[in-house]
């Protein structure tokens, strides 16, 4: 890239003229706590370091130390944005540890509900990188699609940011009526609001001068980089993990993958956007195809058994009390299972020693290994333009420090 | 299971023919080849796996270590995942060494963005990479004296003291 | 649609006749106080996507006086601590603290801030009141927006009701004395 400023850039400056400026912890613009000491020449990034973990929070630790079903509430605060798809691709690693076979009908609604998650995720972020340009409308306005997302959450799971959606083997319970309802006032609702966004932004003038040609990064480097999610795919690589290991039955949905070319601030916010029209596509197919059956997979081991039974059946009252209590037999071994989530691959590298906690478990946060690209992304352009590659970014802190 | 036989057999061929004795123990486990090396000889391997016509495992999807206070002698072991993306291969490479010994030498050159993950496992566990270009720690504070994931360290912070142990069943 | 009871500002009781209304310095003051606060946030994970939610259109905290979010503390009335704080990021959440000038007051939002939360762990501060005083806490993980909203509300209870002298008394002193503030 090229910026019209470059000839001011002097190599032979002596290094005593540059400016040290810290951007971070706490600063108004970086959204999330992230500390970047950069070297200044005036306006132009010359060097950055990024210093990160002021909110380690000891997940893999924590995961050591509590029983399998007790790692979905953990595994919401990693990325909050999204948090449904950290919870479904926990309890999908724990069912390919155990080999459990999980019916149509909860793989269903396991897709509404990750797809409704990357929209979520999808509109934090995009609404953000409107916010950094100087669009307030975009994020006060769209926002409001949230709330709605946040609602079908509330009534399928009672809760509107950490979800804790699921368990082991399936739903803990099948949608409401009012949640169908909502759902299906929802597909109407989103395509208007995220039409209207697209056309107050996509096209716009100050917009694109602000974000096309910041922050890029080739495709090569963003594979050295470990890049997965919209941030590679912006770069042009097409990579997917619900295309390439499919999970949860995405083999039966038909969507297109979104690619950018430069890997620029406007191709990852305009991979984005493609991708909340696909998830709302496959949403819509799965609304159509939704088969009967049953909503958890039959799993005593795992599945905690309905309240009343566990008041009147024996053996509902044994399998309760096993669970509970982590007694319930795990068999030994190592897993790894990844998921797409709003920002990658997450993935959780599980070893099992046959105890009722995980002997360690890992996660791939893809926050984490993609933020170390930052600084070479940043090198050379202005300051604002840091921020806003930042935000596009979607860095979720979090996730970067787990 | 006959995909993952079609990565574990000509891997675990061209790694033999290669190395020889370095190649400890081939296993599955689940979708996964694991092919336990061994210390001396695992940036060589790497290497090979991501250069050599063949095999091209160009993606280092993550790295992480693991504790084993039991296994005298090589308490802790690393553990590495490859990812082919044009053939959608996956294999995961194990090295084991003692905790009194545990230097390896980075692979940052091979992957950039190992950097970070080889911090994070000398912050957790203690690993020290020869060669890493900026080996301190990423999460925890720099004041910190010991490698919080390794087993014989309390999850607890320690200055807790509403905690009455009857309440907790402890 | 039913009437709707709107209070602009709720007037401080006093003496009122034609033309002139009389009433105690303290009470205009902390009047002038509560509705004009600008809220510093410090948002560091879940919570703070939650504060984004009560930011918002839905929600909309703009309605209680305080949509002036002050980003610099030294503007700041009321720092909103939103979000676990690790042990790394508790020095730079008291420097926060110190910069802001009097009269501050902290609302400690989540169970994290407040206490730990379920991360009681090596890495993790066991509640910001370790390093600063707080004045409200919110729970919930994360709380609702409403929950924001009553928390806010209650901080503004407190500058309406808080005397002008009480930044000076020996209980303030020593209360700041316990943190080792001055």
């Amino acid at each position: 890239m090229s910026l019209p400023f470059q000839n001011i850039l002097n190599p032979s400056a002596p290094e005593k003229e540059y400016s040290t400026l810290n951007l971070g912890p706490t600063h108004p613009a970086t959204h999330g706590i992230f500390q970047n000491v950069l070297k200044m020449d005036g306006e132009i990034i010359m060097d950055a370091e990024a210093t990160i973990g002021y909110i380690h929070r000891a997940f893999e630790k924590i995961a050591e130390r509590r029983p399998y079903y007790q790692i979905t509430p953990l595994t919401d605060r990693m990325n909050y944005c999204s948090s449904p798809i950290n919870n479904m691709g926990w309890h999908m690693t724990v069912e390919k540890l155990i080999g459990a076979e999980i019916p149509k009908r909860a793989q269903y609604l396991r897709v509404i509900i990750m797809e409704l998650a990357r929209i979520s995720d999808h509109i934090i972020c995009d609404t953000i990188i409107g916010q950094d340009t100087g669009a307030t409308t975009g994020f006060l306005y769209f926002f409001q699609m949230r709330e709605k997302i946040y609602e079908i959450y509330e009534e399928i799971c009672g809760s509107r940011l950490t979800t804790n959606i699921g368990r082991i083997g399936g739903m803990e319970r099948d949608f409401s009526d009012v949640a169908w309802k909502k759902l299906d006032q929802f597909i109407i609702d989103f395509p208007i609001f995220l039409a209207e966004f697209q056309k107050l932004i996509e096209r716009n003038r100050i917009f694109m001068d602000r974000t096309i040609g910041v922050g890029p990064i080739t495709g090569k480097r963003a594979l050295a980089y470990g890049f997965t999610g919209p941030n590679l795919r912006a770069a042009g690589i097409d990579y997917d993990v619900r295309v390439m290991n499919p999970y949860s039955s995405y083999e039966d949905f038909d969507f297109t993958i979104p690619i950018g070319t430069n890997g620029d601030t406007y191709d990852r916010f305009m991979v984005r956007m493609e991708e909340m029209w696909q998830s709302l596509s496959i949403i819509k197919q799965a609304l159509k195809k939704m088969p009967p059956g049953p909503f958890h997979a039959d799993l005593p081991d795992f599945y905690l058994p309905d309240k009343e039974d566990v008041y009147n059946k024996m053996e509902a009252l044994i399998y309760h009390f096993k669970i509970v209590m982590g007694e319930t037999e795990i068999p030994k071994g190592e897993v790894y299972h990844a998921v797409e989530a709003g920002n990658g691959e997450l993935g959780f590298y599980l070893v099992s020693d046959g105890g009722r906690t995980p002997y360690r478990l890992h996660f791939r946060r893809p926050c984490f290994i993609y933020y170390q690209a930052y600084p070479e992304m940043v090198k050379g352009g202005m300051l604002s333009d840091a921020i806003l590659t930042l935000s596009s970014m979607n860095v979720i802190a979090g996730e970067l420090d787990a | 299971m006959e995909a993952i036989e079609q990565v574990l057999n000509p891997v675990e061929t061209q790694l033999k023919a290669h190395f020889g004795e370095a190649i400890i123990e081939v296993h599955q486990s689940y979708d996964f080849a694991v092919f336990t090396v061994s210390k001396s000889k695992i940036k060589e391997i790497l290497q090979f796996l991501k250069d050599a016509p063949g095999m091209e495992f160009g993606f280092l999807t993550t790295m992480c270590g693991l504790h084993f206070p039991d296994l005298q002698g090589s308490e802790l072991c690393l553990m590495y995942q490859l990812h082919n993306m044009p053939r959608n291969e996956r294999i995961r490479i194990k090295t084991y060494m003692s905790i009194d010994d545990a230097v390896t030498p980075s692979i940052t050159d091979l992957w950039p963005t190992a950097n970070w993950m080889e911090r994070e496992a000398y912050d957790f566990y203690g690993f020290v990479f020869a060669g890493h270009p900026n080996l301190k720690r990423i999460l925890n504070m720099d004041e910190m004296n010991y490698f919080p994931m390794r087993k014989e360290y309390p999850l607890e912070d320690g200055t807790r003291n509403d905690k009455v142990d009857l309440f907790f069943g402890r | 649609m039913s009437t709707v009871d709107i209070h602009p500002a709720h007037t401080p009781p006093g003496v009122e006749g034609p033309g002139f209304f009389a009433t105690s310095l303290d009470k205009v003051v902390g009047m002038a106080r509560a509705n004009s606060l600008w809220p510093l946030p410090f948002a560091t994970s879940c919570c703070g996507i939650e504060f984004m939610a009560t930011m918002a259109s839905h929600y909309d905290l703009a309605r209680f006086g305080m949509e002036r979010l002050s980003f610099s503390p030294r503007q700041a009335d009321l720092l909103m601590v939103m979000g676990t704080i690790a042990k790394k990021m508790g020095p730079i959440l008291r420097q926060v603290y110190e910069q802001m000038a009097e009269p501050k007051w902290v609302l400690s939002m989540g169970a994290c801030a407040s206490s730990g939360g379920i991360f009681d762990t090596y890495s993790v501060l066991q509640g910001i009141d370790r390093i600063i005083p707080v004045d409200v806490y919110v729970p919930g993980c994360p709380p609702r927006p409403e929950q924001v909203l009553d928390g806010i509300m209650r901080i503004q209870e407190l500058a309406s009701s808080e005397s002008i002298r009480r930044r000076d008394t020996e209980e303030y002193k020593n209360l700041l004395a316990k943190y080792g503030m001055e």
